[in-house]
């Protein structure tokens, strides 16, 4: 009656096993590290360059207890995290130069369990320390940067179709495009139509010869959509040369970025280079006007504005853009082969370089100025909901002379000194944001906190679940031990089924374990008063676990599923560490009513199930 | 065998029915009045704003930090020890007109300049939209699993059971936020997730108290259905009394060593455990007999007797 087949126990055997394998790098404590990547292709990890951080750690009398390179990477690792934070200034300040340094903590687990993918949970930030931001991306900019666009190319297609216009206007967020006549607007509305058939709606207006044009559904999803994937693009390139072991950069919903960067304890470096929101442009020096008499008169000529560049200069650039910063693929700062002038290589994608060759096959022996605008973005309370405002500061870094048709690569020369043409570089790599970012929420925690956090986390476990198992053990007795047994095994299996789904550990996660293995000895606490009930009835032993066993299942269930149904909800609403709170509890909910079930009764059966003649269980 | 509860007869519950009912009725209406009078005391997660919390080497000087911090120009602060007095906490309104990621690098410049030893611990900003976002996700999965919950019990076992339970166990959440909001201990999104925990683990008291109940109908064939619930109640009480000791026992723990981050989560499953034993046995079972239960709405209909089955509904 209370037997199990041979192969059940083998399964639950494999399953304890599994579970084993894979919580057990969770209680190896990680080394601190340090870790450098070269920062470019050129620079090598080679034993020399481990030769170099050796002698540099030498140099301020430390030594690193292991080191680990596999050409892409390597991992110093140290003692304490005194010695860790002191190599990390050393290493930073001596080949900081060459290399994206950074501290990590670095797993210790075993080589034969690495081999199996068993590899230690994640912590979360509220664990280890680091900063947690979210960003906003700023879509209305995104999406008036591209209708900007489209009013450069309906100019450029009329112009080049020979069509009458008398001007385009901005009405919200569509274009107005105004004709003379009735024939115009109809050549131009059957022009447009085929050039943009599927982006672009187009609406006569009535009573008029004009035109209205707007964005079409499905192409503002794709303008804000790539919007968003240029914007991750752009912070994980920030996010590396500030040197962050393990960041995350994520998409959450339709236009927010998650940014977490884990042991991160200068939050205003790392703001400042996620905050700056600067954006790129590629414009015409307007050469038919004098910018001084534009300056001294105010009169400014409609297709041009007026700006001054960094040394003070009055500039006339042409309002028309030629090309903006997200299209840049790279830029590198160096000299000129022939006179040694400092220079910028730029290369382009594919788009942009489609569009860059028309513009200055047009334009050969004209100057053309590099525009960089940077966002100050802040949030402001208006009439009680939060606004954003940005500030833009227009500037021109460079005017240069456009020699011949340009393309994919190119370079900017007139460059003042390397150091210019270096911060250029990094300007035209780092600073092409599709659209303003700004952050909205923001949780810090600090390393010490961290550490604490743990120790909280762990002894609330660890003490409740003692206290859990000593009175289980003096009420139930054998049965206690058996469903103290069951528990412990949730614990395991829960541990380990996190482990493996790679699941990140936060406090709210570590109460979520505890509350778990409260809720999971209700399984083991229905059954045992379940047999008690039928002992009390007069059933004999074996009959009475069978039937308890047998009774309680039902209620199991049904009041598992309820929780669950609770977990469910609090992981597709929750946010952030709610979230992981949700997945500990609905992981908790199914690891119990394995454990609680099917292991605490093959462990009855291995104990009762062969005596035939069983007169009294210790319950 | 060591037993606390051992009960030879069924405990007349539903005799009390009119007290249990009047009871809850003025607990649910306190909660409702404190709700109302004084409103939840909103953290910083739903209303957007800043919190810091600093470490300082020495104890604290607070109103040295107040002052610094108003000279700045951020009139509304509240700053407060918590759990030492090392440990400050500094809570900041959103403020018009200043942006919102550098509140946190004034302040603790500010705090600086005056007393060096300060350690910043922790920042929490949160924007007034993703506030407002939150604060809806949070009623929304309330209503979200309150509304599974009774299509999953209306599924498993009737419309009067699953109604019995919901209205029970939304008691013990109103109670919950009451409670929350007369002591004016602060809500924020841990204490939301509690609450939810709350909600789906004391449906699981309901739920064993209505098999109970569904067992007994098929069995007791001669009892009357006060009677049967009764006994259901009396013979699960040893269960719901001991399952409960052990989770607040968990959560005992949590409120003990888990410090000031899980102290209101704690707080907030300490109160739902405890009125969650409460409601499942005194507001459910009675909301039961007043939707009028009867054994029919329980026992398998004609149509549905399966071939053999015995009278009590088994099938052997």
């Amino acid at each position: 009656m209370n037997r199990y087949p041979l192969w059940k126990y083998l399964m639950i055997a494999a399953t304890l096993v599994i579970g084993l394998l894979y919580s057990i790098p969770n209680f190896f404590h990680p080394d601190y590290a340090v870790q450098l990547v070269p920062k470019t292709a050129q620079i090598l990890l080679d034993p020399a360059a481990m030769q170099q951080f050796d002698t540099v750690l030498k140099a301020q009398g430390l030594a690193a207890t292991a080191s680990e390179n596999d050409g892409k990477l390597s991992v110093l690792r140290f003692s304490d995290d005194t010695t860790q934070g002191k190599a990390y200034k050393a290493l930073k300040e001596a080949v900081g130069e060459n290399y994206v340094v950074s501290l990590n903590l670095a797993a210790t687990t075993p080589s034969w369990l690495r081999a199996i993918n068993a590899s230690p949970m994640t912590l979360g930030l509220d664990l280890r320390g680091g900063v947690h931001f979210l960003m906003e991306v700023d879509m209305k900019a995104a999406v008036d940067k591209q209708l900007n666009r489209y009013d450069d190319e309906f100019r450029d297609l009329m112009r080049s179709k020979n069509i009458k216009y008398q001007g385009i206007e901005r009405q919200g967020d569509t274009l107005l495009v105004k004709f003379p006549d009735a024939p115009s607007r109809d050549a131009a509305d059957q022009i447009m139509r085929e050039e943009y058939s599927t982006a672009l709606q187009f609406t006569p207006v009535v009573a008029s010869t004009n035109i209205q044009v707007s964005i079409a559904q499905t192409e503002l999803l794709t303008i804000q959509k790539s919007a968003l994937q240029q914007n991750i693009t752009t912070l994980r390139r920030r996010i590396n040369t500030l040197g962050v072991a393990e960041p995350v950069i994520q998409q959450q919903g339709m236009n927010r970025i998650v940014v977490q960067l884990p042991g991160v304890q200068d939050t205003a470096e790392a703001k400042r280079a996620l905050g700056a929101t600067s954006t790129l442009e590629f414009r015409l020096v307007d050469m038919e006007n004098d910018p001084t008499v534009a300056k001294q008169s105010g009169k400014v000529p409609a297709s041009s504005q007026l700006y001054q560049s960094r040394d003070g200069r009055d500039v006339l650039l042409k309002r028309k853009v030629m090309l903006t910063g997200e299209f840049i693929v790279n830029a590198m700062s160096g000299r000129d082969n022939q006179n040694g002038q400092p220079i910028v290589s730029i290369t382009l994608n594919s788009a942009g370089a489609k569009r860059f060759s028309k513009v200055t096959g047009e334009n050969v022996k004209k100057d053309m100025a590099v525009v960089l605008i940077s966002n100050v973005s802040e949030t402001q309370e208006i009439d009680g909901k939060t606004v954003l405002k940005t500030n833009q500061v227009e500037e021109v870094i460079s005017v240069a002379t456009i020699q011949e048709q340009l393309s994919k690569n190119f370079q900017i020369s007139g460059l003042d000194s390397p150091q210019e043409a270096h911060e250029l570089a990094m300007g035209l790599r780092d600073g092409a944001l599709a659209a303003p970012v700004y952050i909205v929420e923001e949780r810090t925690v600090g390393p010490s906190m961290g550490q604490e956090n743990i120790e909280k986390g762990f002894n609330s476990n660890f003490w409740g679940f003692v206290a859990v198992v000593a009175f289980m053990l003096v009420y139930y007795r054998m049965f206690g031990v058996i469903s103290s047994l069951a528990l412990a095994v949730n614990g395991l299996f829960l541990f380990a089924l996190l482990s493996i789904i790679g699941a990140t550990l936060t406090l709210p996660g570590l109460a979520g374990i505890a509350l778990t293995l409260g809720m999971a000895i209700d399984a083991n606490v229905l059954i045992n008063e379940r047999i008690r009930e039928e002992l009390r009835a007069g059933a004999p032993p074996q009959q009475a676990i069978f039937a308890g066993y047998d009774r309680a299942w039902g209620t199991i269930l049904d009041s598992n599923l309820t929780t669950l149904i609770a977990g469910i909800a609090l992981f597709m609403l929750g946010s952030g560490p709610i979230k992981g709170f949700a997945v500990v509890l609905c992981l908790g909910i199914l690891t119990s009513m394995f454990s609680a079930v099917t292991v605490s009764r093959a462990m009855v059966n291995l104990m009762y199930g062969s005596k035939s003649r069983l007169e009294k269980i210790a319950i | 065998m060591l037993e606390f509860f051992h009960f030879t007869k069924s405990i007349p519950f539903m005799r009390y029915g009119k007290i249990t009912t009047a009871t809850s009725l003025a607990t649910f209406l306190f909660s409702v009045f404190a709700l109302a009078f004084y409103g939840l005391n909103l953290g910083v997660d739903f209303t957007g704003g800043t919190v810091m919390e600093v470490r300082y080497a020495q104890a604290a000087p607070l109103d040295t930090i107040r002052e610094a911090i108003k000279a700045t120009g951020y009139h509304e602060v509240a700053v407060q020890n918590f759990g030492s007095t090392q440990d400050v906490l500094i809570r900041l309104p959103l403020k018009e007109g200043v942006s919102s990621a550098q509140v946190s690098e004034q302040i603790m410049g500010v705090l600086k300049t005056s007393t060096p030893d300060v350690a910043l611990s922790k920042v929490d900003f949160v924007g007034g939209q993703v506030g407002q976002e939150l604060y809806e996700n949070g009623g929304l999965a309330l209503i979200l699993v309150a509304a599974g919950i009774i299509i999953y019990l209306a599924f498993r076992f009737e419309w009067r059971f699953a109604v019995s339970a919901a209205i029970a166990n939304l008691h013990d959440i109103v109670i919950i936020l009451g409670l929350f909001a007369f002591f004016q201990w602060q809500f924020d999104l841990t204490v939301l997730a509690g609450v939810l925990a709350v909600l789906g683990y004391s449906v699981n008291e309901s739920v064993v108290v209505f098999d109970r109940i569904r067992e007994n109908i098929r069995t007791m064939r001669d009892e009357t259905i006060p009677d049967i619930i009764d006994s259901a109640i009396t013979t699960t009480m040893s269960r719901t009394i001991i399952t409960h000791l052990a989770t607040q026992t968990m959560v005992t723990s949590m409120l003990w060593f888990g410090g000031e981050a899980l102290h209101n989560f704690a707080l907030a499953l300490t109160i739902g455990i405890m009125f969650g034993i409460y409601s499942s046995v005194l507001v459910a079972a009675p909301l039961l007999l007043l939707f009028g239960l009867k054994r029919e709405h329980m026992l398998p209909k004609e149509s549905e007797k399966i071939e053999g089955m015995n009278a009590d509904g088994s099938v052997v």
